[in-house]
């Protein structure tokens, strides 16, 4: 096993990573979280009345 | 930790805001006259011609204006999502004094002919190291910050912020690093084609990171606050950021197509710059349809239509980035105006209008204002920048294929059917076109100034206290 190898297994772990960051994001189970975390610039009411709101239907 | 009692630091906010566009007008002002420098010859004057001009032009635009800007909107944005004051005490005022200084230690070293000589890259070594204890606080204040959070999730834009702030340290150290001979002179560390390569991977991550991660950030908060709605889809911007920052760092070898480079690295930058594509378009289009069931606003806010339009120049640049990193549209492209073209097509249409858009939603509420003095000044700005966008983008379009066709024509007997002079004398009409696209998309630039003075009389400067998230569990 030489060091070429090694650069070999990092490109197809980063690919494994990517790929499993991919499946997170679009997990049922994420949402919940994802939906606070978008609503978080409207978290403040400086102005507009700005608050929570439904995000988009997906 | 509690934040009722304290208060948004919004004054540094203030003063990057103020100098966005200052330096807006000192860097297009350049670039203005270095367009007429080429139509003109005549008014290459001593020292201040062309060459010693164009630096400081490229450095005043994307260091001083971009730089600015970035600044501004990562401050305001991070306090206003994570619901805390900015942390670092002394750093933050030092981040904005120390990059000024570096601002005017490059207008003043640049036209002076000290240079390192790299392209984006050409203050030296002082210089380079102050860039350093300022950058280095700037990640300090600004994770700091995300670090005493009292929300428990980090707001996208900041990922992008953050993303754009490490990734330039990088970049800035690596190709940076030199051996000094005096004061002002010193030598790169490499040599020869590993050179060129540390070179473009900085280059182009410069492209990828200082002006369009952080930008994107602006994107991702100064859109929906904008539009009054969350982002289109969240897991889309967390596709879009992680795909963004695994493929960008590999797309540098493009700038060096058919050179003493490895062939199979130049097909490496190629491949990876194609699927960029990829990332490009998901997060404009995440941002484009932010505004879904709510296109009625882009009517009359020009603050929207400075945005929106900045999304659609990002999405045009970023797919004809990638046609133009395929070597063989790069054999007809590269060394012409149609590089400089695209440059500026992510650059006045993408990077200025998103940083001016985001400007005019700050300036207002920075001053106590509900709105810029003149709405209609600013639908006059966005109208003034499109049209010039547009002249200077089309100008270099035709006059960069037209020299790529000239200088590989050949005749029968394989000499070359046009001198380089000819391809010159052949340029002049779209350099001027060009150079009115630039005098337009500066005036756009004074009449905001003239806005922003305006909106500034006799603003209140007090601080916004930091509001507690409403009705969040953290």
């Amino acid at each position: 096993m030489d060091i070429n190898d090694l650069r070999s297994v990092t490109t197809v772990l980063g690919l494994l990573c990517f790929l499993g960051i991919v499946a997170w994001a679009y997990a049922k189970g994420s949402k919940k979280g994802f939906d606070e975390a978008a609503n978080l610039p409207f978290a403040e009411h400086d102005e507009e009345g700005a608050a929570p709101r439904a995000s988009h239907p997906r | 930790m509690s934040g009722t009692q304290s208060t948004y630091n919004d004054k540094v906010v203030r003063q990057f805001s103020v100098m966005t566009v200052i330096w807006g007008i000192v860097g297009m002002l350049v670039g203005v006259i270095i367009a007429a420098q080429l139509v003109w010859p005549e008014l290459n004057f001593g020292f201040l011609h062309f060459g010693r001009l164009r630096p400081l032009h490229t450095n005043a635009v994307i260091f001083a204006f971009g730089g600015c800007a970035l600044f501004a909107t990562s401050y305001w944005c991070v306090q206003r999502t994570c619901h805390t004051r900015l942390w670092g005490g002394p750093l933050v005022p030092f981040t904005f004094w120390g990059w000024q200084l570096v601002i005017v230690l490059a207008a003043v070293t640049l036209p002076l002919g000290i240079t390192s000589g790299k392209e984006y890259a050409e203050l030296e070594w002082p210089i380079d190291i102050l860039i350093t204890l300022v950058w280095v606080s700037y990640a300090l204040v600004f994770f700091g910050t995300v670090a005493k959070r009292t929300v428990s999730h980090i707001y996208v834009a900041n990922w992008f912020f953050g993303a754009f702030i490490l990734t330039v340290a990088v970049l800035h150290l690596v190709n940076s690093a030199a051996m000094p001979v005096s004061f002002t002179k010193s030598y790169s560390a490499y040599a020869g084609v590993q050179d060129a390569m540390i070179q473009w991977w900085y280059g182009h991550n410069a492209v990828g990171f200082f002006l369009t991660a952080g930008f994107l950030g602006m994107m991702y908060y100064f859109v929906p606050k904008q539009a009054g709605r969350p982002v289109y889809s969240y897991r889309l911007s967390v596709v879009h950021f992680w795909a963004l920052i695994f493929t960008y760092m590999w797309a540098g070898p493009h700038h060096l197509h058919y050179t003493a480079l490895p062939d199979w690295t130049q097909s490496v930058g190629m491949l990876f710059s194609l699927i960029l594509l990829a990332p490009s378009w998901g997060g404009m289009i995440n941002g484009i349809m932010t505004l879904s069931g709510a296109w009625h606003k882009l009517r009359d806010d020009p603050v929207l239509k400075f945005l929106i339009t900045s999304l659609s120049f990002y999405g045009m640049s970023t797919f004809e980035g990638p046609m133009m990193s395929i070597k063989t549209v790069n054999a007809l492209s590269h060394y012409t105006d149609w590089t400089v073209g695209h440059v500026h097509s992510g650059a006045l249409g993408w990077v200025a209008m998103v940083s001016i858009g985001s400007i005019y939603y700050l300036l207002p509420r920075l001053f106590g204002k509900t709105e810029m003095f003149s709405t209609k000044l600013v639908t006059v700005h966005f109208w003034i920048a499109t049209i010039g966008t547009v002249l200077y983008i089309a100008s270099m379009w035709i006059a960069g294929v037209m020299q790529g066709l000239m200088w590989r024509a050949v005749n029968v007997d394989g000499t070359l059917t046009y001198s380089f002079v000819q391809s010159v004398k052949e340029s002049y009409p779209f350099w001027a076109i060009r150079w009115l696209g630039g005098v337009l998309f500066l005036a756009g630039m004074f009449i905001m100034a003239y806005n922003m003075f305006k909106t500034m009389a006799g603003g209140k400067t007090e601080d916004m206290p930091v509001m507690a998230p409403a009705g969040h569990h953290a």
